[in-house]
This record gives structure tokens, sequence and C-alpha cells, in this order.
């Protein structure tokens, strides 16, 4: 299926969830998707007939200024076809439903979603911090993160 | 080294040794070093080939070692991050003494790139551990490892093992 077509078959299952498409020049076409329904939107996009994406290439987590924007990236190994769904979520409550379930890639990806912006995914197993220490403050990847003077007794910069 | 230009001394020699006990134990010492790798990033990658037969580690007596408390020098090749930092303590604080650091590449000597502007890089392992050999390069060529593995044996072999307090100053 082509990007539009992948479009208009989510905007008949879902229809006030998938707000918009955008097929421009300088990025992959992707589907702008309501935060709240991220879950059964990948279900759907996993599992409907002519879809099946059974592949995540990517969970990415971008710091947008007033929001956080999670990107997915899927690809179908049966049909070939690809598809990018982003979502934004307020910074003070970045709450985003875990596709852990769907694609167990997910897992991971969530984690550094998580630790290095700060985007909770509910519903995901193990939410805790993959790269960084465990008693880490603050998600250094957003742009007012400011560093910590020390660290264990070390000096950071 | 100087022990064994002895053996051919005219006049000290026919299988006669005359020096110091120290000399001959820090002439072992030197000659026989174990160590424990902690390779973090392509440093350790510049390691694998120092190690290779074409420039040939081992030649120096050197043995790589997987337990800290066997080994006595700590090799630390590449980025230390504060997560590892803290291991790095704990892995030298399990020594046994004496014990050697070399700290190899411009990231574990003072941060590398990082040395600025990185909110998780150590800006220089000698800020956790005292730091004997400072090895330079990003990564280092095999031979500037040589030239740090002489330079660390060297050290070794100056040490002084009886009467340090004296020959220090302080008694």
């Amino acid at each position: 299926m082509t990007p539009q077509e992948i479009y208009e078959h989510l905007k008949k299952s879902h229809d006030t969830a998938v707000l918009e498409f955008v097929d421009q020049p300088q990025t992959d076409p992707f589907i702008r998707v309501e935060p709240s329904a991220v879950f059964d939107i990948c279900h759907s996009l996993r599992d409907d007939e002519g879809l099946e994406f059974d592949y995540m290439m990517s969970l990415s987590a971008t710091d947008l200024g007033e929001q956080l924007g999670v990107v997915y990236h899927l690809y179908a190994m049966k049909y070939r076809h690809k598809i990018v769904i982003k979502t934004e979520v307020p910074k003070d409550n970045p709450l985003v439903p875990s596709v852990e379930r769907l694609w167990r890639t997910a897992d991971w990806h969530e984690r550094e979603a998580f630790d290095l912006i700060g985007v909770v995914f509910e519903g995901h197993h193990n939410m805790i911090r993959i790269l960084l220490p465990y008693d880490w403050e603050g998600h250094p990847l957003r742009k007012d993160y400011q560093a910590p003077e020390t660290y264990h007794g070390m000096k950071v910069s | 080294m100087g022990l064994l230009n002895k053996l051919d001394d005219p006049y000290e020699g026919g299988g006669i040794v005359l020096g110091k006990v120290e000399e001959l134990l820090n002439w072992g010492r030197s000659k026989s070093d174990w160590y424990l790798h902690f390779g973090l990033a392509c440093c350790a990658i510049e390691f694998m080939a120092m190690n290779a037969s074409h420039f040939d580690f081992m030649r120096f007596g050197t043995i790589p070692r997987t337990s800290p408390r066997q080994a006595d020098f700590i090799m630390v090749t590449g980025t230390v991050t504060f997560k590892m930092a803290d291991r790095i303590k704990i892995l030298y604080e399990q020594m046994a003494e004496p014990k050697y650091v070399i700290s190899v590449g411009s990231c574990s000597n003072s941060g590398g790139p990082y040395w600025e502007h990185g909110y998780h890089v150590l800006k220089g392992i000698d800020l956790i551990i005292p730091v004997d050999v400072y090895i330079p390069g990003c990564p280092p060529r095999p031979e500037a490892f040589e030239e740090g593995m002489i330079q660390l044996q060297k050290k070794i072999s100056q040490q002084a093992i009886f009467n340090k307090r004296k020959k220090l100053g302080i008694e």
C-alpha cells in the first residue's frame, strides 16, 4: 500500500484520532495521531489485513520546545511498505501508551526515550532508565537540561 | 637489563652476579606485568591490534587477566562515563599492591572530545585514580602502546622496595 492508502485505511477505523497526513519531499510521508490512541492505531497497523507492519524499525523521541514528540518507524516484511507515525505530548504531562506488547523491540527503545527525553510510556512493564545510572536526575537530551555540577563527588564539567 | 649485563662483565662473570636484591626484584616485576584490560571504546579496538601477532604485546611479559585481584596494572582504554567511573574505582580498589594504572587515549586522559560539553563523561581518570603512564592519541597507534609499556617498565624498575621511607626522606 502507498502511504496515502494506509492513511485512508486508518482514517476509516480511527476517525478522530488520526489527525493529518503529510507527504512532503524532504521527509518520509508520516501520519500524525492523537497520543491517547497510539496503542489502538499501532494495533491496527500490525494486525489489519493488507497492512501487517510486523517490524518496528525505530522508536525515537524529540524535544519540540513546548511539546515532546514520539516517532514510530514501521515496516512490513510481507508487503515491503513503510510508514512513519508521529505524536506529540505536552512537556508537563508526557504520557504515551506503550507499544511494547505489540513489538518487543519497543521495550528498550521506549526505555531509551524515557531515559534521555523523559517521555513516560504507560503500560510498559519495566519503565526504568537504560543508559544512564539509575540515580541520575533529569533527562539530558531535553533542550532546557542543565547538567549537574557533580556526580558522586566527581566534577561534571 | 642492568642485571643481565653483569653476566658479561669480565670481573664479575663466571655465573656469579653481584647486585642488589632490590634490582633483581624490580627486574622480575617490570618484566612480568599482568594486566587487567578495561576496554571501553575504540582504543580497545586498537589494543586488539597491539595484542595480535604483528605487534605482540605479550613480548613485554604481559598476560591479560580477567580478575583485578591477579593484575599488576589496569589499562583503561576508552571513554569513561560516570556510570563506568564508579566501577573503575571499585576494580582499582580490588587490585593488590603494588598496582599501576595506564590511561590510554584522549578520552581517559582528559575527556577527549567530551572535555567541555559531555554531561556523562569523566574528564580524565586521574580525577578518580592515580595514573602512572598516559598514552596520548585518539586512538593511539600500537607503537604508542609499546612506548607506554616501556615507560611503565622503566618506572617499575627504578622503584624502591626497601627503606622506602628513608629514601623519601621521611625518617
